[in-house]
């Protein structure tokens, strides 16, 4: 064995021996450092004859590449493994749970998404909406919509009362969203075509209602809106609204001071323990009143009863989401418990609409 | 509403089933609200014969009997009743039938060892009465095997209708006969009745002394029946009171309720002899009461209208009889009354002395007024045939009043309003079969309305009527043509879709969407700038709920603390809604506020491994006002954000949002310590909120076309600043100084750190900033960026007195 195989054979040992990249790096300068034993017997080669270094030169230089290649093999492994052992230190526990994210904890209030969805039905259906004040005169809210004086519906057990101001007169706050009627056909040319939904209040507490609570009212007047028109839209309403694909509707002819013809509309639905399914079943349930808009009512707004005609119907936004949403009382609605607000609410990404449906 | 099958059946010819009636009731308006159909529901039920009852061998109070029920072999019942006995008629229901009384239904059991295969029954399990003394013990000649409701007379179904308040014609059973006879189920019977020839005038005079306003008893009539038995009416006419849910009480006065709903004319019978002198008709005067049939007395005022005698008040006009002038037993001379009286007056008076009766339900919407004599000569008839008596001729005091209206009606009316085309023969029958006369054969016609009709007053009453009966189910819906196809811009304002939008933004950050009452207590009112006069409610339905709210705030601060009491301490809610500064419609505004509480910071609350959640402060309520402005799209390079706030937030730790000092737009902070305490609230709470109404308005653009997005190739340098200003030098205001210092170059600016404390000052703070520089044509020079770093520090120097921190 020559003095070259006896390095290279050190070398090489030494290079396996090597645990760290630092021992590895040490291995490295003693062989091929400048002062390293292989670059020494490099240096050698200048001093030699032709013919020695013809013989000797591709030796060194031999054994100068299987060392370096011997060495970067080497680094590869080790790099390798210290990043096994790195990442094998470096675990977490991925089933630590998370803060859950703020737009997975809020909520919508029910109300407020069943007007969206009301919305979103009667938009596409061309109507706008409307809105007017929650305290009222006593004109719009009662005489202009042919209520008589004297109509019960005016006395102090039926409705909230405001001060009387310095002539007597006294404000109330609006019974229904119906003076939005009047203040549109007042203010807006035919064609009209309006829904309001609106907060209304009665003098009234118990098990099914309460002081407050939501009305949605729709209007449509123009030279020839008429009852044909009336189921239609209502018909459209609740299959959207209820999302299924027929609605068994029964209108009823009723009474409202502010239209004429007036019609209460029924619709038909199932109720198994205490679920109510619609589209199916015997049982009828009244969901809302509707007419042709009283003539005393067009005149009371300029408009001449002969010329102009058209619909209003009027519908309890709490009560349409107890029905679809199944809530089953109505005074949870208002006291903010947060359990409550938690469990019936929506998320807030969940916007109803036409084309992606009102719910996911 | 209440009748009978068999009363409307009085009235109208039909062979129409119970369901056939039921169904069109509700059809043309007079909706069922309920049929009581005993028949149906005790049907199982059998008269039955006990053949023996012998001591049950196990039991001392329980007897075996054997029950012959009509139809074969004995029954073996085990019988706990004291009265069972053989020999006896009782009730029988076999194994299998529901017993209303008990809410069971029957099955063959063993009692105490002894089959028993079904039930003798008492009234009261029948769910007939409250007798519990035994079983039903029926007399000897009851046909053992029939029905028990046959035999009993309960198959007379009851149905109830939803009375509308304009339909007065339909309180009475001929009218609701009369409906019906319209849609062809049936006929009306219309059985005349001559009048009565009495012998003699009455002898008792009546005179109406309202002179100022007539209208509140029109005409008045009366007449005496002289020589009366005034003892307990027939049966059939008790069982139709009793199905209906009226008590028989004697003969005269179970025909006044009779005529009340068989023809919806009221009327009321005086005790001749105890009525002194002449009858007066007249507004009651001041302090004057009556005690009245009900048994309570009523004190009487000027609007009250009553008629009285020389003793006084005997009756109040319309509504309830006076208990001293009232009928019994001894009566043996009576004066009927038929009378007209102002609905409205009625109305007013039976709700001022909280008095609900059959009259008054009638008289408020309406009696026909050309029933007045038919209805007092038939009542007469009806004391004559029961009791007897010789009547006198009436006396009538008043006047009819006109009550004639004719409406000229083009009956393509029908076509316009409801969309339907129907043939002029069907709606001419229509209308003549309600009692509506038409005149006239062309396009338009007269159209007379009947005299108990006085809700029809124009043309679209009689479409009302012509549809209702033809069926508002035979009008086939027709799409709505929309009014705006030409239309492409938005259905919703800006502040609609804002009023929208500012819900879901909030929501997204973690917050409950609340809805609260509109109205809050006094106390909060004022303490959050409101309780003015204007505002109160003249009748609160509670206390705590007596003043419109100016402001979300205490309603949600409420709430928080409630959920705090039930264990949920950590609560971020929001409410998006109307608050009201005037009754005027411009004094409501729509707001959007929430509130935070406890460590309910946007990012979380409470413990949490990743690091537990700080107690809210004043920035986590302003991160949410900005957040909701930045997501309804608001510019806020002019948005001023300066120190303060309205009085129930902490003065130093709170701020306004405004554009310029006289449009502030919301507020944001930590509540003040003062309004914690008013409103008993525990916890740290914060609040923000923004007035949607006073947010500017996007500009119009007419393109929607976005700037040129201009990128720079050239690297950005960041140069820190720390400044040491007084304590009292807004953050705010050394960003804006620092940012006038050079508008070209500056891209941004940071805080970075805050400080106070060793090393700085007393009375002192230190305000570090980051600036980053945007080169626009060429890298920066040194010298360049030192020049720039030299005009901040002295412009931040001259607005604020900053020193650099050595």
């Amino acid at each position: 064995m020559t003095d070259l195989d006896t390095l290279e054979h050190s070398l090489l040992e030494q290079v396996g021996g090597a645990s760290d990249e630092a021992a590895l790096d040490a291995v490295r300068v003693s062989a091929l450092g400048k002062k390293g034993a292989v670059s020494e017997l490099l240096k050698t080669l200048g001093a030699m004859t032709p013919e020695e270094r013809k013989e000797r030169g591709p030796l060194i230089n031999g054994l100068r590449d299987r060392v370096a290649g011997a060495l970067g093999t080497r680094r590869d492994a080790l790099q390798a493994a210290a990043l096994d052992a790195r990442l094998a230190s470096e675990r977490i526990d991925v089933t630590l749970p998370l803060r859950e994210a703020p737009e997975m904890r809020g909520r919508i209030h029910p109300i407020s998404q069943v007007i969206d969805e009301i919305t979103a039905i009667f938009a596409d259906l061309g109507f706008s909406v409307a809105e007017g004040p929650d305290v009222e005169t006593d004109e719009l809210n009662f005489t202009a919509l042919n209520f008589p004086e004297g109509h019960p519906a005016r006395e102090m057990h039926d409705t909230f009362f405001l001060a009387p101001d310095h002539l007597g007169r006294r404000k109330v706050l609006r019974t229904h969203t119906s003076p939005v009627q009047i203040r549109t056909m007042r203010a807006v040319e035919p064609p009209i075509r309006v829904i309001i939904p609106g907060r209304t209040y009665r003098h009234d507490s118990d098990q099914t209602h309460t002081p407050m609570f939501h009305q949605v009212e729709g209007l449509v007047i123009d030279r020839q809106a008429n009852i044909a028109n009336l189921k239609w839209v209502l018909e459209t309403f609740a299959r959207a609204f209820f999302e299924v694909e027929s609605v068994g509707m029964r209108f009823r002819p009723s009474f409202f001071p502010f239209t004429e013809p007036s019609a209460e509309v029924d619709i038909q639905c199932s109720r198994k323990g205490g679920e109510i399914r619609f589209g199916e079943g015997t049982d009828w349930l009244e969901v809302l009143g509707c007419g042709m808009v009283h003539p005393n009512v067009l005149k009371n707004c300029g408009l001449d009863p002969d010329q102009f005609q058209g619909f209003a119907f009027g519908m309890g936004i709490d009560r349409l989401a107890m029905l679809k949403y199944g809530m089953p009382d109505l005074r949870p609605f208002f006291e903010a418990d947060v359990r409550w607000i938690e469990h019936y609410g929506f998320r807030p990404l969940d916007v109803p609409s036409l084309v992606g449906g009102l719910t996911a | 509403m209440k009748f009978t099958l068999s009363w409307l059946k009085d009235h109208l010819d039909t062979e129409a089933s119970l369901e056939t009636i039921a169904d069109t009731l509700t059809r043309i308006g007079l909706e069922v609200e309920a049929i009581e159909d005993k028949a149906a529901a005790l049907k199982p039920y059998v008269v039955a014969n006990v053949i023996s009852a012998e001591p049950h061998p196990n039991a001392d109070r329980l007897r075996v009997c054997m029950v012959d029920a009509g139809d074969g072999a004995p029954i073996q019942v085990v019988c706990g009743a004291p009265n069972a006995r053989a020999g006896m008629k009782s009730v029988f229901a076999p194994a299998g039938t529901y017993v209303p009384g008990k809410n069971i239904t029957l099955s063959v059991g063993t009692i105490r060892g002894v089959e028993s295969r079904g039930m003798l029954c008492s009234g009261a399990e029948l769910g007939l009465g409250d007798d519990h003394d035994g079983i039903l013990d029926l007399p000897a000649d009851a046909p053992t095997g029939q029905p028990y409701p046959l035999y009993a007379g309960l198959d007379d179904p009851v149905i109830e209708i939803n009375l509308t308040p304009n339909r007065a014609d339909c309180a009475s059973i001929h009218g609701i006969a009369r409906d019906l006879a319209a849609t062809g189920i049936g006929t009306l019977k219309r059985d005349a009745f001559p009048p009565v020839r009495g012998e003699g005038a009455c002898t008792v005079p009546v005179t109406i002394e309202l002179g100022d306003d007539p209208a509140l008893c029109p005409v008045f009539a009366l007449r005496l029946v002289r020589g009366v038995t005034n003892g307990p009416s027939p049966a059939w006419m008790q069982a139709r009171l009793r199905a209906i849910g009226l008590r028989p009480i004697n003969a005269l006065v179970d025909i006044t309720n009779y005529m009340t709903f068989d023809r919806g004319r009221p009327l009321h019978v005086f005790d001749a002899k105890k009525v002194a002198g002449g009858l007066t008709i007249r507004r009651a005067g001041e302090g004057e009461e009556l005690k009245a049939l009900d048994g309570r007395t009523y004190q009487l005022d000027g609007d009250t209208v009553v008629i009285a005698d020389e003793n006084g008040v005997e009756s109040i006009g319309g509504i309830i009889g006076g208990e001293a002038s009232g009928c019994a037993a001894s009566t043996t001379d009576v004066l009927i009354e038929a009378a007209l009286w102002d609905p409205k007056n009625i109305a007013r008076t039976g709700r001022r002395l909280g008095v609900i009766t059959d009259a008054r339900y009638r008289f408020e919407r309406g009696v026909d007024p050309a029933f007045v004599l038919p209805g007092l000569d038939l009542a007469t008839k009806l004391v004559v045939d029961t009791c007897g008596g010789t009547p006198t001729q009436a006396t009538i005091a008043g006047e009819m009043p006109d009550t004639d209206r004719v409406i000229d009606f083009p009956w393509t009316e029908v076509r316009r309003l409801a969309g339907i085309e129907l043939s002029r023969a069907e709606m001419k029958v229509t209308l003549e079969t309600l009692g509506f006369h038409v005149a006239g054969t062309g396009d338009r016609v007269k159209v007379l309305t009947p005299s108990w009709r006085p809700d029809v007053e124009g043309k679209a009453d009689l479409v009302e009527e012509v549809i209702r009966i033809a069926g508002l189910d035979r009008i086939e819906p027709k799409p709505l043509l929309r009014a705006d196809v030409n239309a492409v811009g938005p259905k919703l304002t800006v502040l609609q879709r804002r009023t929208r939008s500012a819900k879901r933004a909030l929501a997204s950050r973690g917050l409950l969407e609340a809805v609260t009452w509109s109205f809050v207590r006094h106390e909060d009112a004022c303490l959050f700038g409101g309780g003015g006069a204007d505002l109160a409610l003249a009748n609160p339905i509670a206390a705590d709920l007596s003043d419109m709210r100016p402001s979300l705030v205490p309603g949600l601060l409420r709430a928080a603390q409630t959920n705090a009491d039930r264990g949920y301490g950590d609560v971020a809610l929001f409410e998006v809604g109307q608050c009201f500064e005037t009754d005027q419609p411009e004094g409501q505004s729509i707001r959007a506020a929430a509130i935070r509480r406890g460590s309910a910071r946007h990012g979380g609350d409470g413990r949490h491994w990743s690091g537990t959640a700080a107690v809210v402060d004043a920035f986590e309520a302003k991160a949410d006002a900005l957040a909701l402005l930045t997501a309804l799209g608001i510019q806020t390079g002019s948005l001023q954000i300066v120190a303060g706030g309205p009085a129930w937030l902490h003065p130093g730790r709170s701020g306004t949002l405004q554009f310029g000092p006289k449009n502030p737009v919301g507020w944001f902070g930590e509540i003040h310590p003062a309004a914690m305490k008013a409103l008993d609230l525990k916890g740290t709470l914060v609040a923000f909120e923004v007035r949607l109404d006073a947010l500017p308005l996007p500009k119009f653009k007419p393109t929607k076309v976005k700037p040129v997005l201009a990128l720079s190739g050239l690297q950005p340098v960041s140069r820190d600043f720390a400044f040491v200003v007084g304590r009292d030098v807004a953050a705010g205001d050394v960003i804006r100084a620092a940012q006038g210092a050079e508008r070209k170059l500056i891209a941004g600016i940071e805080v970075f750190d805050v400080y106070e404390g060793v090393g700085i000052p007393e009375g002192s703070k230190s305000i570090a900033v980051a600036v980053r520089l945007q080169p626009v044509e060429r890298t920066l020079t040194d010298a360049e960026i030192e020049a720039v770093s030299a005009k901040i520090v002295a412009e931040v120097a001259k607005k604020t007195g900053a020193s650099l921190r050595a």
